[in-house]
């Protein structure tokens, strides 16, 4: 059997140069120092998405993107398929968990300043991918058709109209027409299971081809500590093991999660019916939304909704940015300044979840 | 050939090159562009409907109708008389609907809040709600919009 196996390496190595391959990840170490749990996030969030690729795909073998049958096909899923209601919640507790680990990746790449030169165009994708993120979050909740569904795609397609000229046509275009109606549930499938999922894989593949060749970031204070003996450990396989380990945990908190805390479907949307009381987004749209209920209907000249628009508009655009405003850290010195808006960024989003979780 | 006359043909060619490649692009994403943007529906635009008989609607109660494919609210108050409102809320496009406990016309999804005129008086609505034209002819509520 060794045999075998050896030849066929060997097989694909005289055509290939696999050797090159393996000697470089040989090479490849990870900064070993108190931060280093960290490093985990990302390869958490990478196992996550494979999850939602293999159960997404295995939804769709039954799943009917139309307004008549898609309440229906995913009742059909959860109630008559075997091991449909696993698939399906497994599917959404996933997402949920993906969007977490996303979000605690940013965070700490973020106050680790790991998004600064030369690793500028790693964070970029990594925004990008973050955003994909939360979009892939929007168009999936819309697909089981149900009446939380239909009015948060409601509201979060109308947001798109306080920008000014442009914004109606961007709303049509994502509804498929005026109204949300069955339009949207065929364009929201398509962006779901097609078009993110292309230019995701593509921003994936860039971001993890970076982070290969320009290895792990270190944090900043270590990298002044000169007295800090530096640690490391080989990328291949001691991190890797770890990762796996680790990936394994994850997988039984998801099994855990899916079969204890089955995801719910509510009841199929009725366009003609007033918004059920209590309507809220997913969990990570909660800080928006609740701070759009602040916001009041005008201030000073403009609408509010415009307003609000315009405020995460242009905080979201910063904070992408960072790498090229925060020239500090690019010349290793410190920069508080990150800290203290990171800092109040996080506690602003739980502070806003968690008034939107008891309102 | 002079070193002018080369120059010359060479931003000839240059104009060539670059605009049959924008024309080319162009011809491949205007009919994508056209595609995406969804066909303007040539529906009946509803002007008035009948929506309901006014035995079937209690005193101070809100009833959700269809005025085309848009919902619509019916509101009989304490004292008998109707009004019909756009169920559209003005602020995000939320369906609003009657708040029997406190009088007012309510969207659950920001709080926002309308009075029995439809004027907006609580939360993000930036405007009041379309009001509609109630004409009862032999027992029958007909709305319709305000021209």
């Amino acid at each position: 059997m060794k045999n075998y196996f050896q030849n066929l390496y060997k097989w694909i190595d005289e055509r290939v140069q696999l050797q090159s391959l393996v000697e470089f990840m040989g090479e490849k170490y990870v900064p070993v120092h108190r931060h280093s749990i960290w490093y985990y996030f990302g390869g958490i969030s990478l196992f996550l998405f494979i999850i939602q690729v293999v159960t997404g795909i295995l939804l769709l073998m039954y799943y009917k993107g139309s307004e008549d049958l898609a309440f229906e096909s995913i009742h059909f899923i959860m109630s008559k398929v075997e091991f449909g209601w696993l698939i399906r919640s497994i599917h959404s507790w996933a997402a949920n968990l993906f969007i977490l680990a996303v979000f605690i990746h940013m965070f700490s790449v973020y106050f680790s300043r790991a998004y600064r030169k030369p690793r500028e165009i790693t964070w970029l994708t990594g925004m990008l991918m973050f955003f994909m993120a939360l979009a892939f979050g929007f168009s999936g909740y819309l697909l089981p058709w149900n009446e939380l569904a239909f009015f948060a795609t409601k509201v979060g397609t109308d947001i798109t109209t306080a920008i000014p000229l442009i914004g109606r046509p961007i709303m049509e275009f994502m509804r498929g027409g005026e109204d949300v109606t069955g339009a949207t549930l065929s364009r929201f499938f398509g962006f779901h299971i097609a078009i993110f999922p292309g230019i995701f894989t593509v921003l994936l593949t860039i971001h993890l081809l970076l982070v290969q060749r320009q290895g792990m970031s270190e944090p900043l204070f270590i990298e002044d500590e000169e007295k800090y003996e530096k640690k490391k450990m080989p990328f291949f396989p001691n991190f890797l093991l770890r990762d796996l380990l680790l990936w394994l945990i994850v997988l039984n908190i998801l099994a855990i999660l899916a079969v204890f805390f089955p995801w719910e479907l509510g009841t199929k949307a009725d366009p003609f019916a007033p918004a059920p009381a209590g309507i809220k987004p997913e969990w990570y749209f909660l800080f928006m939304f609740q701070t759009l209920k602040y916001i009041p209907a005008n201030i000073w000249f403009i609408e509010g909704e415009i307003f609000g628009v315009l405020l995460f508009g242009i905080a979201g655009i910063l904070w992408t940015l960072v790498p090229f405003w925060d020239r500090k850290s690019s010349r290793g010195e410190r920069n508080r300044f990150i800290n203290y808006i990171g800092i109040f960024v996080v506690i602003y989003i739980i502070l806003l979840t968690i008034l939107g979780w008891l309102t | 050939m002079t070193e002018k006359e080369r120059e010359s043909k060479r931003l000839f060619l240059k104009t060539i090159l670059y605009g049959s490649l924008t024309a080319f692009s162009a011809s491949i994403l205007y009919p994508i562009y056209k595609f995406l943007k969804p066909p303007q529906q040539t529906e009946v635009e509803v002007s008035s409907i009948k929506a309901a008989n006014i035995s079937d609607i209690e005193k101070d109660s809100g009833t959700m109708v269809r005025f085309g494919n848009k919902p619509a609210l019916l509101i009989r108050n304490a004292n008998g008389d109707f009004k019909a409102f756009s169920a559209t809320c003005t602020h995000l496009d939320c369906t609003v609907q009657y708040r029997k406990d406190k009088g007012i016309i309510w969207c659950t999804c920001h709080n926002g809040q309308y009075d029995l005129n439809g004027r907006n008086i609580g939360g993000p609505p930036p405007r009041p709600l379309e009001e509609f034209r109630v004409v009862i002819k032999g027992g029958e509520i007909f709305i319709s919009k305000n021209v």
